[in-house]
């Protein structure tokens, strides 16, 4: 892993007066996989499309694979990939032909661009349909097809904005598979998702972005860890009993009983504390019955930071851009 | 050279859509048909009493139009031409391209040689089509001077119709709606058609519409095409036409002036254009 391959600080874009993206400053190392978590209409996109030169940068400073969007876009064009939100599929083309249009867009020559053709289209199971158009292809297979479109041309940094939205859960499970390959291979990825578990699963890093703000970054682990609100459930011969041996320890933040057992949270790292809190209990004569952790999910964060869940972000579909 | 990419997808799109490349060479046919054919018979009626100077070279009014329509044909198919850039921009194509490492005026220019080119092939359509209902086009020429005749006036086509092709990129570039494209072109392609010498000798206008039609490319065309279809020299609806070397010369200049200003205008546009 080397330096930064994205150095953004400070970048700010309002569309007529609306402040879509409010000065947001994060870097992303070259070989990561890197991810915006975020609901609809967080900013998530319109920052994409400033990193990628669709969008003029008005304010703040971004360099992508060391080049400045604003003064050397050619450069920062030759030097990404981008998988839009939307369907970008020409209708009436082959699936090999859109294949081809991209890889020449680029200047892959002829025979490189050719066997690349074939190689991506076998990854991503599509080498059936090399002579179907596109409009003929499911939904997934058309998302499939972009995402070999994004590969091709082995970009140093691929933008996914929202890889897998409308995919089926066994696709979705294929695409992180060909995302963290492609990774490996040496690309960092920057995608944008909100789907908890697919940041959760390929980020090495995240931010979480609402109302155009980076209200934290890290990852997975530490953002769930900074929580520090690992839930232990216990079932015991006395509830009650355990309960009151648990209150003077001081990792546990609260205990609650619950009609099945008592719910014991924890300030600290949960997997840590377990031992501690068994050894009370069973010091006090009370047998266990049954021990559960639990520790924070995505939605968790999510909800601690924001303020509220992400709810029908699921079924929003592939609207917005 | 990453024009040819946007050529090649754009002519992909252009044999695929069977109906659009049907359409778009039976239309100049069904004018040559019906509007020439009904008209020759009358035009020619009423000016076979004009007398024409004996041993002049005089066409009748079928082989007189037939320039007209190509012309037309060329101006219309021009005009529509950068429609591609409209309906890539809707359905979100044009990001690919706009993120892509190409040059972003590489993509106006694709997109216009390959209108240039479906112009092409409706005029050499026509000509074929036109030489068959009895347009007496390169009257006795020998076929060196056929070739000859058939370059010059796609030169002619050629830079006229990528004239129009980029005034009609920006336009696609600014508007929102293909009907907005509809709009503009209807509202330029009449006066344009009406204040030329593409149906009708401009020799009658009134001062007025003369001047204007000295503005008008489209009168440049047809005079380059008359010259290299008909010759240098003829009679036509009771008009002496005589066209020199300079004539020819300042034409093409007027067409070339044209274009390089539309192109001037389009690279603007494109390099100015946000598309997301
Ligand atoms: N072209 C535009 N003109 C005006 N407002 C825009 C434009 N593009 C985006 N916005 C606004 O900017 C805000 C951020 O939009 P953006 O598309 O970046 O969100 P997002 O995080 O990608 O959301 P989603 O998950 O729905 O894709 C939204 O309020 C949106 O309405
Ligand atoms: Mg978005």
């Amino acid at each position: 892993m080397g330096g930064d391959i994205i150095e953004v600080e400070n970048l700010t874009h309002a569309f007529d007066g609306f402040q879509a993206v409010k000065g947001i400053s994060f870097s992303v190392r070259e070989g990561e996989i890197f991810s915006f978590l975020g609901p609809n209409g967080a900013g998530k996109s319109t920052t994409i499309n400033v990193l990628i030169t669709l969008l003029p940068l008005q304010s703040g400073r971004v360099r992508i694979a060391g080049y400045d969007v604003a003064r050397e876009p050619a450069r920062v064009r030759e030097s990404i990939g981008v998988v839009f939100q939307n369907e970008v599929l020409d209708r009436d083309l082959t699936v090999r032909e859109t294949m081809e249009f991209h890889g020449r867009l680029y200047g892959i020559p002829r025979d490189e661009r050719r066997a690349k053709i074939e190689e991506m289209l076998g990854i991503v199971k599509l080498t059936g349909k090399r002579d179907e158009r596109t409009k003929n292809l499911s939904g997934g297979m058309k998302r499939r097809l972009e995402i070999a479109r994004g590969l091709m041309t082995q970009p140093q940094v691929l933008f996914l904005d929202e890889p897998t939205i409308g995919l089926d859960p066994q696709t979705r499970l294929k695409m992180w598979d060909y995302i963290e390959q492609v990774n490996e291979a040496g690309t960092t990825i920057f995608l944008t998702t909100h789907y908890m578990d697919e940041a959760d699963t390929l980020s090495d890093r995240i931010s979480i972005i609402d109302h155009g703000e980076i209200v934290t970054t890290g990852t997975p682990d530490s953002l769930k860890n900074a929580l520090g609100e690992d839930v232990i459930y216990l079932e015991t011969t006395d509830n009650r009993a355990a309960e009151k041996a648990l209150g003077s320890l001081k990792s546990v933040r609260n205990t609650m009983a619950s009609p099945r057992g008592l719910v014991v949270t924890i300030t600290e790292d949960g997997s840590r504390c377990l031992p501690a809190v068994i050894d009370r209990v069973r010091g006090e004569g009370i047998a266990i019955r049954s021990v559960n952790l639990k520790k924070p999910s995505m939605d968790d964060v999510f909800v601690h930071y924001t303020g509220r869940e992400l709810r029908d972000t699921g079924e929003a579909g592939r609207g917005g851009s | 050279m990453a024009f040819l990419t946007i050529y090649w997808r754009d002519m992909i799109r252009f044999v695929r859509f069977r109906a659009l490349l049907f359409s778009s060479l039976l239309q100049p046919a069904l004018w040559m048909a019906f509007f020439g054919v009904a008209m020759s018979s009358n035009f020619d009626r009423l000016t076979s009493a004009v007398p024409v100077p004996a041993g002049a070279f005089s066409v009748e009014y079928l082989t007189f139009m037939a320039a007209g329509v190509i012309a037309m044909t060329t101006l219309f198919t021009s005009l529509f031409g950068g429609i591609s850039l409209l309906f890539d921009k809707n359905w979100g194509l044009m990001r690919e391209m706009m993120a892509s490492p190409i040059p972003r005026t590489d993509i106006m220019i694709g997109i216009s040689l390959s209108g240039m080119t479906k112009s092409f092939i409706q005029v050499l359509i026509i000509m074929v089509f036109g030489l068959l209902i009895g347009v007496n086009f390169f009257p006795g020429y020998p076929p060196l001077q056929i070739a000859y005749s058939v370059l010059g006036l796609l030169l002619f086509v050629g830079v006229f119709s990528l004239g129009f092709l980029f005034l009609s990129s920006t336009i696609s570039m600014r508007m929102e709606s293909p009907e907005g494209l509809q709009g503009v072109i209807t509202l330029l392609t009449l006066p344009l058609f009406f204040v030329s010498n593409a149906l009708y000798p401009i020799q009658a206008f009134p001062p007025f519409l003369q001047a204007l039609s000295v503005l008008n490319p489209l009168t440049y065309l047809v005079t380059g095409i008359r010259y290299f279809t008909i010759g240098s020299d003829f009679f036509a609806i009771g008009t002496h036409y005589s066209y020199t070397a300079i004539d020819i010369l300042i034409a093409f200049g007027a067409l070339a002036t044209f274009t390089t200003v539309m192109y001037a205008v389009a690279w603007q546009t494109f390099r100015k254009a946000v598309i997301t």
